[in-house]
């Protein structure tokens, strides 16, 4: 990371709403534009990032953080496309975050027991992170890796972890999360989205009969 | 701006194409087809489709500024396909180039992609312009549409399209019922080089009178490949062999006398002595021969762009876009999404209003 003065990180993410914000490399929040409607992405994205932009004031982005899912899947590539645009526009690095991790940063303001951070994965299932504390680096310490549970199950399944059901994330917590893997030179994910599924399709057998 | 420097973005079906025009000159044509993960579903799957063009737009637009010669500083704008097409499969190249146009700080100008076919032809440098009116035929595994262009810009008129599947779709059902891969285009090709097409009097959709009242200009393919598939299993009951050759040339033969007729009778009707042809399924040679030697005896003009040109892609979406800025339009908002059933007419989405 640069860390001179004047540097910002942006971050996006498009797993449940649409989130962007710009961080200074220490951190601290520089400006944040959002929209809850868990469809409409890719209206609003280009809208929020000059938002966004905007109201950061001046210093130069130098890497943009990513937010990798789990999440619907056509809104979640709407978010990454962006974020990955931007950064071939500036010519700067993408940083891709499983976006568990921002909601698991912005839950520990409150949360001191092992907690799990539930998305909604639709097709009656939700997704399901364990989280307890935050590691050396300051990034949140996951217990129970990403996994999909059929949303009635899902209590059974965590048996007795408090559960955190997450609707909207904080993209401001994501940019933090990307600074830290950055400043502690880890990578949290690679570069394919956190899909959890194939895509639905199946290989055809026979043709069915028309009759005659 | 009389030669503005436009890349353009087209994802709205299997390929995820870049294009780069000055104008109407062409600097690049960089095509990444996810068609051979589709292949072994037979025909194109919209999540294969839309997770393989966010895989391979980076690349792309790199390859394409690289073949270009020209930096993403030294454009004028971008352009990207807001329709119609698949929604998930749009929706990555809006993102995309959203993030493109804000990070470069360039404007950015939705367009549709069927004009956009129509537009490719305005790149092709060694034929004289393109003259309006004209009737276009845009044939793929997408779209069948039958169109009045009376200005790329500004008045574009949808005449006709498929009411089922588009013929690209068609000749892919066809040939898996003839246990042929897909693309199922070429393949149909192959098989009915030494077939007969007038062995089997194959129904030609939306051509009876009755149907001709009222669907003059649109198509029907899904009875045609019903008919096929009821000849293949009438051989097999039998227990004869399925001639494939001679199935493939003549339900090769009735997908193209239906296009060319449909689109030579809106010539005739509309006093339009002009025909262009568009789509992926204009790599047919059978289809370009019949409607060169029928349009030549009807006395129409016939335009085929080069075939790179007719398939899906980029350049075409950014000559669209750099002919908007050569008229006066402004760009877009950047508040439009993906419409995966745009009509014809809009053939620029979220215009800006003047300040
Ligand atoms: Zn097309």
């Amino acid at each position: 990371m640069h860390g001179y003065p004047g540097d910002v990180i942006l971050a996006v993410d498009t797993s449940l709403g649409t989130a962007v914000a710009l961080i200074d490399a220490d951190g601290a929040r520089r400006a944040e534009a959002a929209a809850v409607d868990p469809l409409g992405h890719a209206e609003v994205i280009g809208d929020l990032l000059v938002e966004a932009l905007a109201d950061a004031g001046p210093g130069e982005v130098t890497h943009v953080v990513a937010g990798m899912g789990p999440g619907p899947f056509t809104g979640l590539r709407i978010g990454i496309a962006a974020a990955r645009a931007f950064a071939l526009g500036r010519d700067i690095p993408v940083v891709p975050v499983p976006s568990h991790l921002a909601a698991a940063l912005t839950a520990l303001e409150t949360e001191t027991q092992p907690f799990a951070i539930v998305t909604d994965a639709r097709r009656r299932e939700v997704a399901i992170t364990v989280f307890d504390g935050l590691d050396a680096d300051g990034i949140p310490h996951v217990v129970a890796e990403t996994v999909l549970v059929r949303a009635a199950d899902a209590d059974a399944h965590l048996e007795g972890v408090r559960r955190v059901d997450v609707a909207t994330l904080s993209a401001v917590d994501l940019a933090r999360v990307g600074a830290r893997a950055l400043a502690a030179g880890r990578v949290l994910t690679g570069d394919e989205p956190l899909y959890m599924r194939h895509p639905d399709v199946t290989v055809p057998g026979a043709p069915k009969k028309v009759g005659s | 701006m009389s030669e503005p420097l436009v890349l353009g973005i087209e994802t709205s079906c299997d390929e995820t194409g870049i294009g780069i025009v000055r104008g109407r000159t062409l600097l690049s044509n960089t095509i990444a087809s996810s068609m051979d993960e589709h292949a072994r579903y037979g025909g194109v799957v919209p999540e294969v489709a839309a997770r393989a063009h966010l895989e391979a737009l980076q690349p792309a637009i790199d390859a394409a500024l690289a073949e270009a010669g020209v930096r993403l500083d030294d454009l004028d704008a971008v352009a990207v396909t807001s329709g119609p097409g698949l929604a998930g499969a749009l929706m990555v190249g809006v993102g995309a180039a959203k993030g493109l146009a804000v990070s470069i700080d360039k404007p950015l100008y939705a367009v549709n992609h069927l004009v956009g076919h129509i537009a490719a032809d305005i790149l092709t440098a060694d034929s004289a312009p393109l003259e309006y009116p004209t009737i276009a035929l845009l044939v793929s595994g997408g779209h069948t549409s039958l169109l009045h262009v009376r200005d790329l810009t500004t008045d574009v008129e949808l005449l006709g399209e498929t009411m089922d599947d588009a013929a690209g779709e068609a000749f892919d059902k066809v040939a898996r019922l003839l246990s042929l891969p897909y693309p199922g285009g070429p393949e149909i090709d192959r098989a009915a080089a030494d077939g007969d097409p007038d062995a089997i009097r194959f129904p030609r959709g939306l051509s009876r009178a009755s149907d001709l009242a009222k669907h003059r200009y649109d198509f029907s393919f899904s009875g045609l490949k019903t008919a096929v598939a009821r000849w293949v299993e009438r051989c097999e009951a039998d227990g004869v062999e399925v001639p494939v050759a001679d199935v493939a040339a003549s339900f090769r033969e009735a997908v193209v006398d239906v296009l060319v007729t449909k689109a030579l009778a809106a010539c005739a009707d509309l006093g339009v002595p002009r025909l262009l042809l568009g789509g992926g399924v204009i790599a047919n040679r059978r289809l370009r021969e019949v409607a060169l030697r029928r349009a030549a005896e009807a006395g129409v003009t016939v335009r085929i762009p080069p075939l790179s040109l007719c398939t899906d892609n980029g350049a075409m979406i950014a000559a669209l876009a750099a002919e908007l800025i050569s008229s006066g339009r402004r760009p877009s908002t950047l508040a439009f999404g993906a419409d995966s059933t745009l009509p014809v007419t809009e053939i620029q989405i979220a215009e800006a209003v003047p300040a």
